[in-house]
């Protein structure tokens, strides 16, 4: 049947939320198909055309509508899996983990490196010189600080007021919230809860 | 405050006198252009002279807070005041970016249309707006549309334009009073709206009074 192709490509999409790896077989066979249905249609409307044969108009019709569907998911397809990794900048910045990037084709990683170059330079048209950062304060701010577990070593960290800590796995922390925002989306720090701010801790 | 803020924003429409520009009054003007943008279907007009002048008092605070004692109780209070500043304006800035991504064809077309003057993207948002249309124009075409057979490597704008429900209810509260707003789909109903009354009604019945600060969204 025409389009089933089509429909498994874009079902793919609704398995799992993560990027899987680039379907290129399927989308290859969804090609063909969409080769075949083309040909037949050409050999067909130029037998309309030449014998006057309507009988065939029909079989062209369906097959026009097989195409334009075909069509319509494979750049569901693609797009779906743009906006994914859309979100991935937003959530995890402009450097992709080892484990999304294998999953890339080619294409996609141009475009990712677009997407950061034009995101970049929209935020550094923001405000008077140094740009204002949007990939901050992503949640509505309740506390100055929060009291956060590190899960990974992550070495030396500088606070805006100079101080310097160092993130040594299963260790504690409270920090500012604003520094504490890109970690915890990295999954470098655990949010253990929200503390009250005890002034004299600070 | 709020009168405050009223007066602001026609002095500035006006290009007159504004005198009445105060940080506070700007907070407030940006507030409202937030949870407007926040809750309208489509992209509204931008307030990209809001945006700059807070952008210039974060800095300013900033820089004061530097000169506060680090113990000093006011620095903690400030801070997070400059937090929540902060996030209205990323939140705004970033509901603006999400609009201009989703319905990216929609908006260049209409965007077109608009005078310099009257246009409601900044020249960093239809700059960024044109470099992400032709970015996915690019990621289509190199997968797929030019491995597809004759006619259907057409990048097809019209099918691809995806269109902000303008029908979409919106609460809204109005600022001032408002005479004879056609319900939509009802036989000429009309309705009035006293300033400070709350309503339910479809978007695209007060796009207009949105877009001109007579209500606010909520």
């Amino acid at each position: 049947m025409y389009g089933r192709k089509g429909f498994k490509l874009v079902s793919e999409l609704d398995v799992y939320s993560d990027i899987l790896p680039f379907n290129e077989a399927l989308i290859k066979e969804v090609l063909q198909e969409m080769q075949s249905l083309y040909d037949a249609n050409v050999a067909n409307s130029n037998a309309i055309r030449n014998d006057n044969n309507m009988a065939l108009l029909p079989s062209v019709q369906l097959r026009h509508i097989a195409l334009k569907r075909n069509k319509r998911c494979i750049l569901a397809y693609i797009y779906n899996r743009m906006r994914k990794l859309k979100e991935l900048r937003w959530e995890l910045g402009s450097i992709l983990p080892p484990e999304i990037n294998t999953n890339l084709i080619n294409a996609e990683v141009q475009w990712f490196q677009s997407y950061n170059k034009s995101l970049a330079k929209y935020m550094r048209s923001l405000g008077e010189d140094h740009g204002f950062n949007l990939t901050t304060n992503m949640v509505p701010p309740k506390t100055l600080y929060v009291e956060v577990k590190c899960v990974e070593d992550f070495g030396k960290l500088e606070l805006d007021d100079g101080q310097v800590i160092l993130l040594k796995k299963n260790t504690y922390h409270l920090l500012p919230r604003s520094v504490c925002e890109p970690l915890i989306r990295q999954g470098i720090l655990e949010h253990k809860r929200i503390s009250r701010v005890n002034i004299n801790s600070v | 405050m709020e009168d405050n803020g009223d007066v602001t924003m026609t002095a500035e429409d006006d290009g007159q006198e504004e005198e009445e520009v105060t940080a506070q009054s700007v907070l407030l003007a940006i507030e409202e252009a937030w949870l407007n943008e926040k809750f309208a279907p489509e992209i509204l007009p931008h307030r990209s002279d809001l945006v700059d002048c807070m952008l210039q008092q974060i800095t300013h605070m900033e820089e004061n807070m530097k000169r506060l004692d680090k113990e000093d109780l006011r620095l903690m209070i400030h801070r997070m005041e400059l937090d929540r500043i902060k996030y209205v304006i990323t939140n705004y800035l970033r509901a603006r970016l999400e609009k201009i991504e989703k319905y990216t064809i929609h908006i260049l077309s209409q965007e077109a249309t608009r005078s310099s003057e009257e246009c409601y993207l900044t020249v960093a948002e239809l700059q960024f707006a044109k470099e992400f249309l032709a970015n996915i124009e690019m990621l289509f075409k190199t997968i797929a549309l030019q491995h597809m057979p004759g006619n259907f490597q057409t990048f097809e704008v019209d099918t691809l334009t995806v269109k902000p429900n303008l029908q979409a209810y919106v609460f809204l509260r109005a600022n001032d009073r408002i005479n004879g707003i056609i319900v939509p789909g009802s036989m000429d109903e009309e309705i009035d709206l006293e300033p400070g009354s709350q309503h339910i009604i479809q978007y695209s019945a007060v796009a207009d009074l949105v877009k001109s600060g007579a209500v606010k969204l909520i």
